[in-house]
């Protein structure tokens, strides 16, 4: 592995280089979605210049070499994850679709009237409404386990939740409100030894933190393309063999089907079952690129320098008065979420912007966690393998100056 | 530093971000009505006393930025003394001036509202600047139940 240069991976980002009102963009909005290298926006010029046809289903040259490329994909996904074969490997428009498709699936076919679903008190919308949706399908009951001001899960009261009533436990793998990293393999061993499965979603998670699902033992695992370098659209479903083998499909159409007569249709076998329709080619061939690029960086190398970012980013946000962390985990990916006194978060991201400072203000789709919180939003740095320490002083000395003007 | 925003951000905000005006509860007001932005979490209570046909009084409760507390706190002064139909008409001047489609407006003509005109120019900001008025809105048309800018 070769030393961290994050001087030489920021070259490979063009949009870096783009001036925002004039001053270098400082972007730290990286939890919504995190730039393109050039190798995965070459790609796809790349793929649509060369070698792009319709996969699976043409005998001719070209059809051949895309469905080369898709699939190759597909493989380098599961190796990135260590998953155990390409058959669990689901291609998704996005983590949302893959909860959904999970929820509407195996949710429907499994869970009924007085089950329950377990989920946590710092979740994303997108794992929050389609159990929701199932439950008022199917009459099951969801239940949230709680956090404590620090943003960590209770342990104990998560435990509790836990019975014989318990079909399905769906936990994120790390908050995008709050930064915390959940205690995913104990909460897996728990739900184990009852025999409850285990969603985790890992939208937040996959950029930051080296994921092997067989090694978590999790039941499913999803996460965005986008925000692992690669392009929007794409997403990936994770799920065991054969708890996928046993579900009924979630879309019906082509490339899903293995034969259709109109008395009835035998299913594809995996992972095409879950895959109706033409797929997202290009973007699932830039997903592969993306994670190319990823390796050749090294993830471990990756999660240390970011563990340096989060933590020097904490220790100047701390010296600054007026200024509260949302989110203080022990264990924590590089997220900084906070609050101003008396400054809105809204008022806080518009006079960044004015500085070239790209960073989130809002709910982050997690309303129940700001409601926890008793704020209406809060202000949102993200960090990204490509910010600098420089760029982490441009925004302390920003915030800084604002509260100054907000007198 | 922040020079670029002086446009948006003038002292007449920051003061009445600071002070807001009318930022009290008007025991069994006339009308009373939320407001909610659920983008940035912004929510406002608006209370108005009537007097025949005229505003009265007119008071807010509530968090948010420092554009929508100000438009908020501006807004509670301004319309006191006038009637609906002034104040309707004062609410299509705010619209037509925040949204800026109109290239000729007038400034001078919307008096001290002007001090909004800037969010023109950041259109993320424009539903912080309006949601007191669409609040008031509802509250002029006797509407009950909370309003949302989404
Ligand atoms: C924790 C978490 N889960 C799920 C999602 C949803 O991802 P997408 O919108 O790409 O489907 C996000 C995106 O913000 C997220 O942060």
């Amino acid at each position: 592995m070769t030393v961290f240069d994050v001087q030489k991976i920021r070259q490979d980002f063009p949009i870096l280089k783009e001036k925002i009102r004039g001053k270098d963009l400082v972007y730290l909005d990286n939890a919504a979605t995190c730039q393109k290298p050039q190798a995965v926006i070459d790609s796809i010029v790349h793929l649509y210049s060369h070698d792009y046809a319709n996969v699976h289903r043409g005998v001719h040259t070209l059809s051949v070499r895309s469905t080369d490329k898709f699939e190759g994909a597909r493989t380098k996904v599961k190796d990135f994850i260590n998953a155990a074969s390409e058959k669990e490997i689901i291609f998704v428009k996005g983590a949302t679709e893959a909860i959904n498709l999970v929820a509407q699936t195996y949710g429907k076919a499994n869970i009924k009237t007085g089950d329950e679903i377990i989920i946590t008190a710092m979740e994303h919308h997108s794992n929050i409404v389609p159990w929701q949706m199932l439950c008022e399908q199917t009459g099951a009951v969801l239940k949230v386990a709680p956090i404590n001001l620090q943003g960590e899960l209770i342990f104990d009261e998560f435990e509790k939740l836990v019975n014989d009533k318990t079909r399905l436990i769906s936990v994120v793998h790390m908050s995008n409100a709050l930064g915390t990293i959940n205690p995913v393999k104990k909460i897996i061993a728990v739900a184990h030894e009852k025999g409850i499965p285990v969603l985790l979603d890992g939208a937040q998670a996959i950029p930051h933190i080296t994921v092997d699902v067989q090694e978590l033992d999790c039941d499913f695992y999803v996460f965005s393309a986008h925000k692992l370098y690669a392009p929007t659209g794409v997403g990936v479903l994770y799920g065991k063999q054969a708890l996928l083998e046993a579900m009924p499909p979630y879309q019906g159409g082509g490339d899903m089907i293995r034969k259709v007569t109109f008395e009835e249709t035998e299913y594809n076998v995996l992972p095409y079952k879950f895959e109706a329709g033409t797929p997202n080619i290009a973007d699932v061939v830039g997903l592969g690129v993306a994670i190319d690029y990823l390796n050749g960086i090294g993830m471990e190398s990756i999660a240390a320098y970011e563990a340096e970012l989060l933590s020097y980013a904490t220790a100047k946000a701390k010296q600054i008065k007026g200024l509260r962390i949302i989110g203080e985990a022990e264990h924590k990916g590089a997220i900084l979420s906070f609050v101003l006194d008396k400054i809105h978060p809204h008022d806080i991201g518009t006079m960044l912007d004015s500085l070239g400072i790209a960073i989130r203000a809002g709910h982050h789709c997690a309303m129940p966690v700001m409601d926890f919180y008793k704020v209406p939003a809060t202000a949102r740095a993200s960090f990204a393998m490509y910010n600098t320490k420089e760029e982490i002083d441009v925004l302390m000395n920003g915030i800084e100056s604002l509260i100054e003007v907000f007198g | 530093m922040f020079d670029d925003l002086r446009d948006l951000y003038q002292e007449v905000i920051f003061d009445h971000n600071r002070n807001p005006r009318n930022f009290r509860i008007i025991e069994n007001a006339d009308r009373k009505v939320e407001g909610f932005n659920p983008l940035c979490g912004d929510r406002l209570t608006l209370y108005l006393q009537m007097e025949g046909d005229v505003i009265a009084d007119a008071s807010f409760q509530g968090s948010g930025c420092a554009i929508s507390t100000a438009s908020v706190s501006l807004m509670t002064e301004i319309v006191k003394g006038k009637t609906e139909i002034e104040a309707e008409e004062l609410f299509k001047k705010f619209h037509e001036m925040t949204t800026g489609k109109d290239e000729n407006f007038n400034l001078e003509a919307i008096g001290k509202l002007a001090v909004l005109a800037g969010v023109r120019e950041y259109p993320a900001r424009v539903k912080c600047a309006t949601l007191a008025w669409h609040t008031l809105d509802a509250a002029l048309k006797n509407e009950q139940q909370a309003i949302s800018t989404e």
